[in-house]
């Protein structure tokens, strides 16, 4: 398909002033970066994180007066989908030791780990078991598996990276489990990439001081994902998989313990009660909110239901405002659309350009900064491109790095990418790329201990969903270990929780009661109902067909 | 709800994965299990249906070509072939009659990997129905991903788990396979387990991975990493500034740092 002829004569603009700049970079000449004033001044007006404008405070709940993006906080005081009086607890459809909410990485793992822990799981799923970020997961998995490395020096490069605002215990916990995570899926036959011998293939990644990013091809999280899937298929004696059934709402016992949830399959649109003696909240991030509009990187479910859910029965969330961008992700061909274009291209001396081929910033920024300048040249200079289908990209010229390191070093460098595109028709050693900031990861999350604990008796969390971990940055690779370590050791500590015995009394919605009048006291009067379980794509042109006023839907 | 107000409304684009049909551009005729709809050229499939209303339960997952969730057939119009390929990665033609099948029944067997070894006899005894292959090789003209189905079938048949494991390895299990196969085989299934004998018994095994778990378990490392977690942040600063780098040419298990005692 390749680029449209439209967009085939914009390209022409790009080419007509690449050999200056090519010249320009032979001579170590770059576009000025920014100051540090400058810096904060691009962005505080256009990095989502720093803006003002769309930033709210949360008025009711744990995090009472902290400032989220305005999407964030609204779904923090948000309403119930069920009428709390109205359920007839007493009818109950499932019982079960522990109830997994989320059958990503982290939710498998810990169903894993409890069924071998003796206990009876049932894991939720809001799509197909399996369906999570933990799937797109490419790059590798971090463990500081190899002699010059240790758990000493993976905390380390984690706190740091972090800006040593991570919770510590969680920290800890992560550097020490990680190897025995990779030796856990290591005997359930997950393929690492290997030498003969059998020792892993580690590489460096952003902020680590050793080679500690173990991998399987490029498809390291979906190979994590098909193996413990499988093996949780293996165990259905004791692991009950619900698809198409999420969670909507946390049951607790008139002692405040967590007792269950109640689920709403999608697809007959009935409602169930589980009662469960532990609950664990794997429910991933957030990145399908699309903060401001932003493209992402998310599978389709990633609405934050887990953080809602828990903040109503009172386990408040930390970091959460913290967002990932990566500064460039795909804005066409649409296929791509959202997924990310490495930083090494612009490591390599690609330059990013807007509509006229003109640079207008430094290509390699911080993350932060670099995003913000390429939201300011396309909205609020207007010079961006469009794509057909609407979409509004700047131009990375990758063809300047066969210039500058010789012909064939686009394929040589970037093979992944270099496939990718020219799939659809585009030969990124000679055509440049549109980008645009995509929306990657929720660096915050609930607040849990090193052994994912919640402040709530019997609900625990793993993955996404908690907070701490990474601090207000993440570095590449802790995400997937953070979804396994984590994911096993609710799995342990709820089966453990149970061994104690628990004594369930009856099954109570108090808790969002309570909340709900919190909301009206707060005089939150139109309160948004959540979880919202998944985003609505409809153009503005189908919704006004819908007849929002003058039909009733049946 | 998700927001789709871009920060300066008097520009109006497309926003997180909403699509939207700029001034001027081109609108193509498809047709979703026979029915017409004018949409956007250039758009996935997925986000096609998506701009004529539909909204996605089942048939959407990943939305970037590795979950398995958007297995679609299509024909176009006056052509007898039949296409197959991932809603979110096949990009509308005019005239192209679609369906999805997010889901195709097929057979699983369960096993306990503890009990397997490196021997292809489990795998030939836990799916007998693999001997059931006529080499059609619709099961390889099928897959979205290229994945040369059909030879790891007939790898796995002559007990070569090794190459099956490795042919296989870019399946997404998204059946369409299975769909298509005239010997009714789970391809998917039979490839995940060829996968993890492959990875359990015939691989080796990590020897150093093994070593490091056991001086975890063995608790060696808690008393560096409480001392981490309770020293002050000044401290914590210094350390993290002063860490040695592990050079990017060294070979693997060589390289050792000058200070050795948090190893």
């Amino acid at each position: 398909m390749g680029y449209t002829p439209e967009l085939k004569e914009l390209i022409k603009r790009v080419e007509a002033t690449r050999p200056e700049r090519v010249a320009m970079a032979r001579r170590n000449e770059h576009y000025p970066a920014l100051t540090m004033a400058e810096r904060h001044e691009v962005l505080s007006k256009f990095h989502p994180d720093y803006q003002e404008d769309a930033k709210q405070a949360v008025r009711v709940g744990p995090n009472k007066g902290d400032v989220f993006q305005e999407t964030v906080a609204r779904l923090l005081e948000s309403r119930s989908i069920i009428r709390p009086e109205k359920v007839n607890l007493q009818r109950v459809d499932h019982q079960t030791d522990v109830l997994v909410i989320g059958g990503g990485g982290a939710g498998t793992s810990a169903a894993i780990m409890a069924a071998d822990a003796g206990c009876k799981v049932i894991i939720a799923n809001k799509l197909r078991h399996g369906d999570s970020n933990t799937i797109m997961a490419e790059g590798g998995i971090q463990a500081a598996t190899q002699e010059c490395d240790s758990p000493y020096y993976h905390f380390l490069d984690t706190i740091g990276g972090g800006h040593f605002s991570n919770q510590r215990d969680l920290v800890a916990a992560l550097a020490k489990d990680a190897p025995l995570s990779i030796a856990w899926l290591e005997s359930l036959g997950m393929m690492f990439n290997k030498y003969d011998d059998g020792r892993t293939v580690v590489r460096h990644c952003g902020g680590s001081s050793r080679k500690r990013l173990q991998s399987s091809g490029d498809m390291t999280g979906a190979e994590i994902m098909r193996v413990i899937r499988d093996e949780a298929r293996n165990r259905e004696d004791m692991i009950t998989v619900l698809e198409f059934s999420p969670a909507v709402e946390l049951l607790l016992d008139t002692d405040g313990k967590c007792a269950g949830a109640i689920l709403f399959n999608m697809e007959t649109r009935e409602y169930s009660i589980v009662k469960a003696k532990a609950v664990v909240m794997a429910t991933g991030g957030f990145g399908r909110l699309h903060v401001k509009g932003f493209a992402t990187t998310n599978h389709y479910g990633a609405t934050m239901d887990g953080v809602v859910m828990a903040y109503r029965a009172g386990v408040g969330n930390q970091s959460l405002h913290s967002t990932q961008y990566h500064p460039t992700g795909v804005t066409y061909p649409e296929q791509n659309v959202g997924l990310l274009i490495t930083e090494k291209v612009r490591g390599l001396g690609a330059h990013v350009l807007n509509i006229d081929g003109e640079q207008f910033c430094f290509p390699l920024e911080p993350r932060d900064v670099e995003s913000a300048e390429l939201i300011q040249e396309a909205m609020a200079k207007g010079k961006g491109i469009m794509t057909p289908t609407g979409r509004v990209g700047l131009w990375l010229d990758s063809p300047m790095i066969e210039e500058l390191h010789g012909p064939g070093s686009v394929r040589k460098e970037l093979p992944a990418k270099f496939i990718q595109f020219e799939r659809h028709g585009i030969d990124i050693s000679k055509e440049p790329m549109l980008v645009y900031p995509t929306l990657h990861y929720q660096n915050g999350g609930i607040n849990v201990d090193g052994d994912t604990n919640t402040k709530v008796p019997g609900l625990f969390g793993a993955g996404e969903v908690i907070g701490g971990v990474h601090g207000e940055n993440r570095l590449m690779g802790n995400s997937l270990q953070d979804i396994i370590t984590f994911g096993r050791r609710a799995g342990q500590s709820a089966g453990k929780y149970i061994q104690g015995g628990v004594e369930l009394k009856d099954l109570s919605l108090d808790h969002v009661v309570k909340f709900e009048k919190e909301l009206a006291e707060a005089g939150i009067d139109n309160p948004m109902v959540a979880p919202i379980l998944l985003p609505d794509y409809s153009t503005d042109e189908v919704s006004a067909n819908r007849w929002p006023e003058a039909a009733r839907a049946a | 709800m998700c927001e789709t107000n871009s920060t300066q409304p008097e520009i109006k684009v497309a926003t997180g994965d909403r699509a939207i049909l700029p001034e001027g551009a081109k609108t193509i005729p498809i047709f979703v299990m026979g029915k017409k709809y004018e949409v956007p050229e250039t758009l996935t499939i997925m986000k096609a249906m998506e701009f004529a209303g539909f909204k996605f339960l089942r048939g959407a997952g990943c939305r970037g070509g590795i979950c398995g969730a958007c297995p679609t057939v299509y024909r176009l119009a006056g052509d007898y072939k039949l296409h197959f390929g991932l809603a979110c990665q096949t990009v509308v033609e005019p005239n192209m009659y679609l369906a999805q099948i997010p889901f195709f029944p097929a057979n699983r067997a369960s096993f306990n990997i503890e009990e397997l070894n490196g021997a292809a006899e489990a795998i030939h005894a836990l799916y007998p129905e693999v001997f059931r292959c006529v080499a059609c090789n619709l099961c390889t003209k099928a897959c979205p991903m290229d994945v040369k189905v059909m030879d790891y079938i007939s790898a796995i048949k002559q007990g070569q788990i090794e190459k099956a494991a490795r042919i296989s390895f870019d399946c997404i299990q998204c059946g369409l396979c299975s769909s298509r196969c005239m010997g009714e085989i789970p391809q998917y299934h039979v490839a995940q387990l060829a996968r993890r004998i492959f990875a359990r018994y015939i691989q080796p095994q990590a020897e150093h991975l093994k070593q490091r778990a056991e001086e975890i378990s063995a608790g060696k490392y808690d008393q560096m990493l409480d001392d981490l977690s309770t020293m002050d942040k000044d401290n914590l600063e210094q350390l993290y500034v002063a860490r040695e780098r592990e050079p990017d040419m060294a070979e693997p298990g060589t390289w050792q740092p000058q200070d050795t005692k948090h190893l």
